[in-house]
């Protein structure tokens, strides 16, 4: 095989981060993590920011809310159950309809009291058990998954755009990719490129991948949007071409949701990028990868019940969580929920949290790649003991 | 002789080598025990300065906090204002490091003090806290280098910046007053990192036991208004025994004794020495090097002068095989050097020319500046850096810093001067194939043998 075969070979089969020289050879084998996992998707979206849940799912039933939420509780779509869907979020319904979108309602990761986004968001991707981060554990659970099952590639689970993954760092290979990257280089430079990294396997694994991923934009990357939305637009499709592939798992943050002033201004944005995503997602994965892909968007804890003097909302406990997907039995509220009342808050201010937030995160995963129990009570998520099975997929 | 090229790549910023820059093991040893030339040079943030700045902000934060609506605009304001003195010293301090280690005539000790820094890794976590890493820096790193380690580990860990870092702040005793009247008890953090990261090293035959005695040890020691503090009425009564060792006494004086001790352990001696050979030679080293280096370490119970010395007369340490990657900011100074831009040309830079042409290519590359992403700092494999999305940042970056800074117009020049004997018959080849001089000086810093030392 002369070098520029090689080069293309590699660009069009693998697409990957592979980051150890011997991986090479088994993606150019054609092996890679289907054969492990079999043929789901899971996509784990993490809000970073605390995002609110009780404006994005609210409790209207519940007469409590409007009490301690006089200007942030107006309207919303009902979808059943005493609750109703954040205003903005109107496109999201026929989803809702059609059983591909569900909420948690008072869940949390065990973190308390401290209220720290950088500990919070600490805790969630590390996946563990304690409510102050646990310094002995320094991966993320995907990547405890990822190293529980062996056979799988670098591309099976991608990390994608700019922001540090936590959740899937450690010693298990996997991918990385930003679409924002942009290699403006003219097709000289690219070989040349290619040329000098020649006999480097580290640099040119890494080049190649890079020069591939960047030659040719993002497949299906006819995006209208402006602005952040087209920045998601990018980060989507490109997620949605590797699960279109051997990806089946595909991890990214969507950021800004710390809403402590003028909430419903300071909210228009990250809303907007959460709905574009799932429906972007929807649309490029099409049916029969869609109806193989779960969705979760979890946030590092929840806000305060009530409103504070500035319109917005303080650091809490207990939120909420998304679930999306054609893999989804939706069209529900889970969890219990615990009411507004001040005997039934938490710490007097916040939502009570009545789950573990790794516990749907455990199920999940154990629907759809048919993880064993002690594995996901013992290695992804440390000292877990799953609840009943909430039946979250078809 | 050793190699005065290896010299310059491993132990420094690479090519071309500073006027009278020291390449033997002796010089360079000589030169570090000197002044530190560019801790004068280009001063950073003190303790002394930021505390009152802290205190300031923290007021406004809490005014904001309070304020009716109507005011909350003049409050915000206030507070964006109180903060911008902070940052303005971290962002100067940034802009500082890039000077430094653009103008030392001692590339060896810019890099141990990354070295250190990293090993001492502090992170800001709220946004007042922005310029202590830098005061970690030139008051616990810089002036204890080249002394004992045990110095060193005192200076880092009763740092401000480490005890915010680790939560120190939130332990205390659960039978001392504060905590049994507050029902607190321990914060294990900094107890922990102690132990697996900055001392004995993850693994070396301490327990969960050690780790809450040394918590308790630790318990008083607190951020007070002008930086580290102590009280009493935190610390846990009693004496603690941490590996067997029983610790008691007053105030700091348990802490100082239980820090010395670990400072000195054999475990100690052998996990500074691998790190530090891992850092500056290969991930997997060679064993008597690393033993040469714990050997050193042990006899002089912790003097870092003589572990250097270990280091840099070992001829492991002078093989040719380049096993490492600069990381970002190395590699980011050594193409700067290169290119002949200096101290000055930094530190002359707006802030918002900072921020484009430095301070975002280091978070592109995958080392955004002083947020390692945890404790134990950035990671020392090379495939942790060399991935798509960092190396394409790397290349991207050096066509433009190649394009910005033009002082060595000829390709062919800046091929020589930034890699002289290291070029590879593939780049002497394709640099004068580029369709630019800018592109063909952009390969030369993007090229493999750049990145590698």
């Amino acid at each position: 095989m002369d070098r520029r075969h090689f080069l293309r070979g590699l660009a069009t089969a693998a697409c990957s981060a592979a980051a150890h020289p011997w991986l090479t050879t088994v993606t150019l084998a054609g092996s890679d993590g289907s054969a492990v996992l079999g043929d789901n998707r899971l996509v784990v979206v993490i809000l970073r920011g605390a995002m609110d849940g009780l404006d994005l799912c609210r409790p209207t039933a519940d007469p409590m809310l409007a009490r301690l939420r006089p200007t942030l509780a107006d309207g919303g779509l009902p979808l059943g159950q005493g609750f109703a869907l954040h205003p903005q979020l109107a496109a999201l319904m026929p989803l809702w309809q059609a059983r591909e979108l569900a909420f948690v309602q008072a869940t949390s990761t065990p973190y308390r009291d401290k209220r720290s986004h950088f500990d919070g968001q600490d805790i969630l991707e590390a996946g563990t058990g304690l409510d102050l981060p646990d310094a002995a554990i320094r991966d993320g659970w995907l990547n405890r998954m990822l190293r529980a099952l062996p056979g799988l590639t670098a591309q099976t689970a991608y990390a994608v755009g700019r922001d540090a993954m936590p959740i899937l760092a450690g010693p298990a290979p996997s991918a990385t990719w930003s679409p924002e990257v942009q290699l403006d280089l003219s097709a000289q430079s690219r070989l040349l490129l290619d040329h000098i990294y020649h006999d480097d396997d580290l640099f040119r694994q890494a080049a190649a991948n890079a020069l591939s991923l960047t030659a040719n934009p993002a497949p299906n990357s006819g995006t209208t949007a402006k602005g952040a939305l087209a920045g998601i637009d990018r980060l989507v499709d490109f997620a949605a071409s590797r699960l279109h592939q051997d990806t089946r798992i595909a991890t990214f943050s969507l950021t800004g949701w710390d809403s402590h002033r003028n909430q419903p201004s300071a909210l228009r944005g990250p809303l907007s990028q959460l709905e574009r995503v799932i429906l972007r997602l929807r649309d490029q994965l099409a049916p029969p990868i869609w109806g193989k892909t779960l969705l979760l968007a979890m946030t590092e804890f929840g806000r305060t019940v009530a409103e504070n003097g500035s319109r917005g909302t303080d650091h809490g406990t207990g939120g909420a969580m998304v679930l999306a997907g054609g893999a989804l039995k939706g069209g529900r509220i889970l969890g219990q929920w615990p009411g507004l009342d001040e005997a039934a808050l938490y710490a007097r201010c916040d939502l009570m949290p009545t789950s573990d937030v790794r516990d749907w995160a455990a199920w999940a995963m154990r629907g759809l790649f048919g993880l064993d129990r002690s594995l996901l009570e013992t290695t992804v998520f440390p000292g877990l003991t799953l609840s009943p099975d909430p039946g979250l997929l078809r | 002789m050793p190699d005065p090229v290896i010299a310059a790549f491993r132990f420094g910023f690479g090519l071309p080598l500073p006027d009278a820059a020291p390449t033997s093991p002796q010089t360079m040893l000589a030169a570090l025990s000197g002044p530190d030339s560019q801790l004068l040079a280009h001063p950073g943030p003190t303790t002394a300065q930021i505390f009152p700045l802290m205190a300031a902000a923290t007021a406004a934060q809490k005014a904001r906090r309070q304020a009716p609506p109507d005011q909350q605009p003049a409050a915000t304001a206030a507070y964006r204002a109180a903060l911008a003195p902070i940052n303005a010293l971290a962002l100067g301090a940034a802009k500082g490091a890039f000077a430094r280690a653009l103008d030392a005539p001692d590339g060896f000790r810019e890099r141990l003090a990354l070295f250190w820094a990293d090993h001492f890794t502090t992170r800001a976590r709220a946004r007042d806290q922005a310029a202590l890493p830098a005061a970690l820096m030139d008051e616990a790193i810089r002036p204890h280098l080249t002394g004992r380690f045990a110095d060193l580990l005192s200076a880092a860990i009763l740092h401000p910046a480490m005890l915010a870092y680790l939560d120190q702040g939130a332990s205390m005793g659960p039978n001392s007053r504060a905590g049994q009247r507050r029902g607190r008890g321990l914060n294990e953090n900094l107890a922990r990192e102690l132990l697996e990261l900055h001392t004995l090293g993850v693994g070396a035959g301490y327990d969960q036991t050690d780790v809450r005695e040394l918590a308790k040890a630790l318990t008083g020691l607190i951020i007070g208004p002008a930086g580290q503090d102590f009280s009493a009425a935190r610390a846990e009564p009693g004496a603690e025994v941490v590996l067997g060792t029983r610790y008691d006494g007053p105030a700091l004086a348990p802490i100082r004794a239980v820090l010395h001790d670990l400072a000195v352990h054999p475990q100690t001696a052998r996990h500074i020495a691998q790190k530090l050979a891992v850092h500056f030679v290969s991930d997997s080293p060679d064993a008597d090097l690393v033993a040469a280096l714990e050997q050193a370490f042990l006899t002089t119970q912790g003097d870092l002068m003589a572990v250097y010395g270990a280091l840099l007369h070992h001829p492991a340490a002078w093989r040719p095989q380049a096993a490492k990657v600069r990381q970002p900011f190395e590699f980011m100074v050594a193409a700067l050097r290169a290119l002949g831009v200096s101290g000055l040309d930094v530190m002359q830079m707006t802030d918002r020319h900072f921020r484009r042409r430095l301070h975002n290519p280091l978070r592109a590359m995958g080392q955004p500046w002083q947020q390692a992403p945890g404790p134990d700092g950035w990671p020392e494999a090379p495939d942790r850096w060399i991935t798509p999305p960092h190396l394409a940042a790397r290349i991207l970056w050096a066509m433009q810093a190649a394009t910005i800074w033009n002082h060595t117009p000829d390709p062919q020049a800046l091929l020589t001067r930034a890699l002289g004997p290291r070029a590879s018959p593939a780049l002497v080849w394709a640099v004068p194939r580029a369709e630019t001089t800018a592109q063909a000086r952009g390969l030369v810093l993007a090229s493999a043998e750049f990145n590698r030392r």
